[in-house]
């Protein structure tokens, strides 16, 4: 982004450098596997009612939830935290706004009070985990393991273990509707992450958050509102899942009370690491978070399109997360840099031996 | 044996109880473990009757075998200060694992070692990746979680029913010890033996042994442990071999009480387990912790079940939610203790 004034190929370096390079490429990867099945995979046509439709319009549908999840737990994880009731939080909201939709009449009213209500609902759930990261000072696994096993729990007392269905159709537009063609949905969840993006990045918010996951006791010692902050990330990653857990139920309108947001902690962890944040903490990149959140729904997509059964994708995400792991894992760095080195210094190292 | 069981772990909390509670609070979180134990049976012998008696306590033994061995299991981790949350999802692999094989004609007997294996396995897995690695126990075992859980559904989605005649079953067989008035039994199957087996080995080696010893000093501190000389990166590794070997042995003693394995079974059972371990006093930041409480809280979640579809009135998905407040209490609990410690 630093490069734009030095020319287009000064930019592409910038590109390559960064570690969301690769998840563009495996998109890239990933769509030519496609292609390669189905020459017209990559086709947009105008629907019937002048939407564009195509398999890659419906990536970008799948797409919504996650890149809200992720970029919430982005900013936690940059906090050295983890958020793992995403997933819980979204069938939680979904569950809140289909029982309430139920009751109510089918009108715009109703259903931003729905939204209203979702946000309310995923704020208190995010200040719970707020508070027990900050205040009570308890790691944010357990913290966030606790409501990530509950929320379900809830969200099944919510609807008394029923699959609610409602109908409303401001809430659907969220989901099913089209502005200028591309899926409303896809269009709101980027402008709720570049929203969250110039908000941390334009203000000191992001550099604090930073700051915090580097060191704790030196951000105080700084400065640094701990408290007010955590409360702040784990509010918002609270926020952003309940609009993902809106998203998720609002294109059938059911909310599926085993289902909805299952196993999306998984996603949102993994989106966050392909896009260069650190589970280490201390730095985080809400880009490379949706374009691994993109990443993400184009292999869901995918595989599906190969026929593999889509039960397999989890164990092979777990799989893809042990390696990002290990490859950020210092041992493996410096192995990696000692064959590096090993090849540049040997004949000095010779000669010290010698010596 | 059920008042066996009870009785061995009574005195042995009561007296380790009054030797610590003079020295340090350590002890407080487990004596209210017991405390509120003893209160449950109170409030739902009054409450709903039929509570102490042989065959309610007999089953609250058979029906928490797995659970004991997994909080005994998580014990060890916690301990060193780490966490595996993937105990649920090893045995929902290893228990679809062992019947599909059991299934295909495979000798049970090896279908059930080859179990207990899967979990090592998985719990080798996670030791490699936090103690070589150097990845936060939360994801290396998230990570096993998510394999796991993926793993189970890619071999299948549906019940797979273990074969009537098998000998497997064997394991869940109530055998009756004392014949009582009615139905009323002292029962007891081969699953609860192996699962007290396993507390007393866990209490022998936690107590007795160099090994034990090494583990509280990580949970302490692990670089004095490491400065000590304590072999410090081989116990890590061993207490999560042992945490999953012992998840894939509670995957055994739950298949064969209820004779069918699933991919979805044990989801949450890691809050569970953790729960147990907390509520019997084991502090999460680790260091210190009794394996005997770990048991207490295990039987205080199982009452509560009972206690819970006796009453009627609570809808039984609220059970994860109430489980999950429980933990929630105790861990302020130890939280205050600790702050009154350092003060």
């Amino acid at each position: 982004m630093s490069a734009n004034a030095h020319g287009p190929f000064e930019a592409l370096k910038g590109l390559v450098r960064r570690q969301y390079f690769w998840g563009i490429v495996a998109i890239a990867l990933l769509l030519l596997v496609n292609l390669a099945k189905d020459p017209g995979y990559l086709a947009v046509s105008v629907g019937s009612s002048g939407n564009l439709v195509g398999n890659v319009i419906d990536i970008l549908r799948a797409a919504a939830p996650i890149i809200l999840i992720s970029v919430g737990m982005c900013l936690v994880v940059a906090t050295r935290g983890i958020d793992l009731s995403v997933g819980s939080v979204m069938v939680v909201a979904g569950a809140v706004s289909m029982e309430f939709l139920k009751g109510a009449p089918d009108t715009v009213g109703s259903g931003l009070a729905a939204i209203g209500l979702v946000v309310v609902v995923s704020a208190a759930l995010g200040a719970v985990n707020g508070m027990l990261v900050s205040v009570v000072g308890l790691q944010p696994f357990i913290s966030t393991l606790v409501i990530m096993l509950a929320g379900r729990g809830l969200a099944k007392v919510i609807t008394g273990g029923q699959n609610t269905t409602a109908t409303n159709e401001m809430f659907r537009w969220t989901a099913n509707g089209h502005v200028l063609g591309l899926p409303a949905v896809f269009l709101l969840a980027l402008l709720l992450a570049v929203a969250m993006g110039l908000l941390v990045r334009r203000s000191a918010l992001g550099l604090m958050l930073e700051a915090l996951g580097m060191d704790a006791k030196a951000a105080r010692l700084a400065g640094v509102n701990r408290r007010a902050l955590l409360f702040t990330v784990y509010i918002l990653s609270g926020v952003l899942a309940g609009f993902a857990g809106v998203f998720a139920t609002a294109s059938v309108m059911t909310v599926d009370v085993s289902r909805t947001g299952y196993q999306l902690e998984l996603d949102a962890i993994l989106a966050v690491v392909i896009g260069g944040t650190s589970l280490a903490g201390g730095k985080f990149n809400i880009t490379g978070a949706v374009i691994g959140a993109i990443l993400i729904a184009t292999l869901d997509k995918t595989v599906v399109f190969l026929g593999v059964s889509s039960s397999a994708t989890p164990a092979f995400k777990a799989v893809v997360i042990v390696a990002l792991c290990l490859l950020q894992s210092e041992r493996v760095r410096r192995a990696f840099r000692k064959r590096r080195s090993a090849v540049a210094v040997r004949p000095a190292e010779r000669e010290k031996v010698a010596a | 044996m059920s008042t066996l069981t009870t009785t061995r772990t009574e005195p042995t909390g009561a007296r380790a109880l009054a030797k610590r509670l003079s020295l340090h609070l350590d002890t407080l979180p487990t004596a209210a473990a017991v405390a509120i134990f003893i209160g449950m049976i109170v409030y739902g012998e009054a409450a709903y009757g039929r509570i102490v008696q042989f065959n309610t306590l007999s089953n609250l033994l058979i029906n928490n075998a797995h659970l004991i061995i997994l909080a005994v299991g998580l014990t060890f981790v916690i301990l060193t200060g780490g966490i595996d949350l993937s105990v649920g999802a090893v045995i929902a692999f290893s228990s679809v694992a062992g019947v599909m094989l059991m299934n295909a004609g495979w000798n049970p007997w090896l279908a059930v070692l080859l179990m207990v294996l899967i979990g090592t396995a998985f719990g080798a897995a996670s030791g490699v990746l936090v103690q070589h690695f150097h990845v936060q126990p939360f994801i290396a075992t998230l990570a096993m979680m998510f394999l796991g859980r993926g793993l189970a559904s890619i071999l299948s989605t549906v019940p797979e029913r273990l074969a009537d005649d098998s000998p497997v079953r064997s394991l869940g067989a109530q055998i009756k010890v004392y014949d009582g008035p009615k139905v009323n039994d002292v029962v007891l199957t081969p699953g609860v033996i192996i699962a007290a087996v396993v507390v007393v080995a866990a209490f022998f080696v936690l107590h007795r042994t160099r090994m034990g010893r090494t583990v509280y000093a990580i949970g302490g501190s692990e670089q004095s442990a490491a400065l000590m000389g304590l072999p410090v990166a081989a116990t890590k590794m061993w207490v999560y071999i042992i945490s999953g070997t012992l998840s894939g042995l509670a995957a055994v003693v739950y298949t064969a009480r209820l004779g069918s394995a699933q991919n979805i079974t044990g989801i949450g059972w890691e809050l569970d387990a953790i729960a147990a371990t907390v509520i019997g006093g084991t502090l999460l930041t680790g260091g210190a912790g009794f394996v005997l409480g770990s048991v207490v809280g295990a039987l205080v979640l199982g009452l509560m079940n009972v206690l819970i579809t006796r009453d009627g009135g609570i809808p039984p998905e609220a059970t994860t939610i109430i489980t999950g407040g429980i933990l929630l209490v105790f861990v302020l609990l130890q939280r205050a203790v600790l702050a009154r410690r350092r003060e």
